[in-house]
């Protein structure tokens, strides 16, 4: 370990001297990623369903509905991040109390995350073969069993992959989120490294991003792979 | 069983209104296999559909088992005492009606056992009663070994029986079945219609089978509704529509399924072997199950002193009898060519000249 911690030094003298700032800012980036995640997830995957079952010939199909989602979703996609940021402060204030810091950068991270999030849930659920949906109407399903026993279950895998996409596009809005004072590993790069000309903490920051987002997409494909339960054979019965 | 009446549907498209069902009118009996049979686009598939209500009709009344009376208006249905079917009241009569389709549909992140026990989950029934319903239906459709196997391992023809046994799960009186062999190879489309025939006879279910081949309406089907644009063209025992096709849609299907339909691509080849020479008629025979066909031929030859020459022949046994069927040149004079014709259609021979030489 101190072996490590020199070779720190060594390579990266800035970084280590500002080793403290660093961990905080780690900590900030992954309560944001993880907060804003977990809520856009949900909401995401919410409204990804809705938009899914009242489309024209949904098994609820509701036009009024659908456009409405639909529109509120390409509003918010066009509007750049950094944008969507100073924007939403009225509202965040509102909400939340309070427009800075992690806290403040929540509501803006799950306003960005989650129309990009519900058009691939929504492109995930359109993959299930609409046989299946029939078959299991024919079988006397209703809209719920519809839902979680066919559509969200059967697009499991796809499901992963998209939310791994999103996932990762996730840290990248969180490193804009500085721009409100939430702190965070892109802060950390700008105010101490590229604005005090410390090119090894910008470089330390690269490669930290890297490894988590190869981390991400790994466990991501993997989760994919084993639950499409192609080629399994799982023997349960005597 | 089943009774539908004056049933309409109409699919407003962009490109227009498409009429589905035209003033259909149905009644399939008790354990019966009843074939329906259409070109793609005749209506087959939405009148299947319209039996378990998985599309509404715009209009008419239909009654399946012991739903009672179901009127159908502007699209919506309701029941005996006039009440409005709910979501609810429309799942609990599907699930007294099995499905099967052409692509099987089955879950493909599920085992087959979860597939099979898919209508049975969450309907109150204790797990180790579902446990073993799955297994009885296993052994229905003889796929014991197969229950942790998921879907991709399977070949279609095991694929259907999966569906099929989910079908039956909740021991329903109908088995709805929409082309459920026309994706499979001739020896798995065998397979599933004698697995058909054997539950029908067994459980003495009620079996509605859609198709555009005639060959399996031939070989499981007791009756026939034959159907073109929406309509309700032609309806009876398969046995008498194999022997008097009327409609001209009706005759183009019983020609498919028949080996004698080779005479027509015969003709426009231009081939000798169905040239009738100056003297010849080219006839075509149809035997039924009361008439007996070699003996008439010969009677004919010998007491009207008129040559045959069989081009083509064939006998077909559809539900236990057989349809006997010939293309075969006569020869002689002309008066007596006209009597053995007249002698053949007083024994119940139907005949039809298909080429006159003489012309």
């Amino acid at each position: 370990m101190e072996a490590f911690e020199q070779l720190i030094e060594q390579i990266a003298p800035n970084l280590y001297a500002y080793r403290d700032r660093f961990f905080t800012s780690f900590a900030a980036t992954f309560e944001m990623f993880a907060k804003a995640g977990i809520i856009a997830f949900v909401v995401g995957l919410f409204f990804g369903v809705l938009l899914v079952i009242t489309r024209k010939g949904g098994v609820r199909q509701n036009l009024v509905v659908y456009q409405i989602v639909n529109i509120v979703i390409n509003v918010f996609r066009s509007i750049p991040f950094i944008i969507l940021l100073i924007f939403l402060i009225p509202l965040t204030r509102a909400v939340v109390g309070s427009a800075i810091g992690v806290k403040g950068a929540i509501l803006p991270l799950v306003f960005g995350t989650v129309p990009f999030y519900t058009r691939q849930v929504e492109v995930a659920l359109t993959g299930v073969n609409e046989g299946k949906v029939e078959a299991a109407r024919s079988m006397g399903s209703g809209t719920l069993g519809l839902i979680f026993r066919v559509y969200l279950h059967e697009a499991v895998p796809e499901l992963i992959r998209v939310t791994t996409v999103t996932a990762i596009s996730l840290i990248g809005l969180t490193t804009m989120a500085g721009a409100v004072g939430a702190g965070g590993i892109g802060s950390f790069a700008i105010n101490y490294g590229q604005n005090q000309n410390h090119q090894d903490i910008v470089n330390v920051c690269v490669v930290v991003l890297l490894i988590v987002v190869f981390i991400l997409q790994s466990l991501g494909n993997a989760l994919a792979r084993r639950t499409t339960n192609r080629g399994l054979f799982r023997k349960v019965h005597q | 069983m089943i009774q539908i009446e004056k049933m309409n549907k109409v699919f407003h498209l962009k490109s227009g209104d498409v009429t589905a069902l035209d003033n259909v009118t149905l009644n399939i009996g008790d354990g019966m296999i009843y074939g329906v049979i259409g070109y793609s686009g005749a209506g087959k598939s939405t009148l299947v559909r319209c039996l378990n209500l998985l599309e509404t009709p715009d209009s008419g009344t239909l009654s399946v088992g012991d739903s009672g009376v179901i009127t159908l208006k502007d699209g919506k249905a309701y029941d005996a005492q006039g009440r409005k079917m709910t979501e609810k009241k429309l799942g609990a009569m599907r699930r007294g009606i099995g499905m099967i389709f052409q692509h099987f549909n089955l879950l493909d992140r599920s085992t087959v056992f979860e597939n099979i026990a898919y209508p049975l989950r969450y309907t109150g029934m204790k797990k180790a009663d579902i446990e073993a319903r799955v297994f009885e239906l296993l052994d229905l459709v003889d796929l014991r070994d197969k229950a942790d196997v998921y879907p991709s391992q399977l070949s279609g023809g095991q694929k259907q029986r999966v569906a099929i046994a989910r079908a039956l799960a909740n021991k329903p009186q109908v088995l709805l079945s929409d082309e459920a062999t026309s994706a499979l190879d001739p020896d798995a489309t065998e397979a599933i219609l004698n697995l058909l025939r054997d539950l029908n006879r067994k459980l003495g279910l009620t079996i509605v089978l859609i198709t555009h081949e005639m060959a399996v309406i031939k070989s499981i089907c007791q009756r026939v509704a034959v159907m073109e644009n929406g309509r309700v063209v032609e309806e009876g025992d398969v046995y008498d529509i194999f022997a008097h096709p009327r409609a001209a849609i009706t005759r183009k299907f019983v020609s498919s399924a028949s080996a004698l339909s080779k005479v027509d691509k015969l003709m426009e080849e231009g081939s000798t072997l169905v040239r009738p020479t100056a003297n010849q008629k080219l006839v075509r025979l149809t035997f039924h199950k009361d008439c007996v066909g070699e003996h008439v031929i010969s009677t004919v030859s010998r007491d009207f002193g008129v040559d045959i020459n069989i081009v083509l022949a064939n006998v077909e046994v559809i539900e236990d009898n057989p349809l006997g069927g010939m293309i075969a040149l006569l020869g002689g004079e002309e008066k007596q060519v006209a009597a053995a014709l007249n002698y053949l259609n007083e024994n119940h021979v139907y005949t039809e000249v298909i080429a006159d030489g003489s012309i």
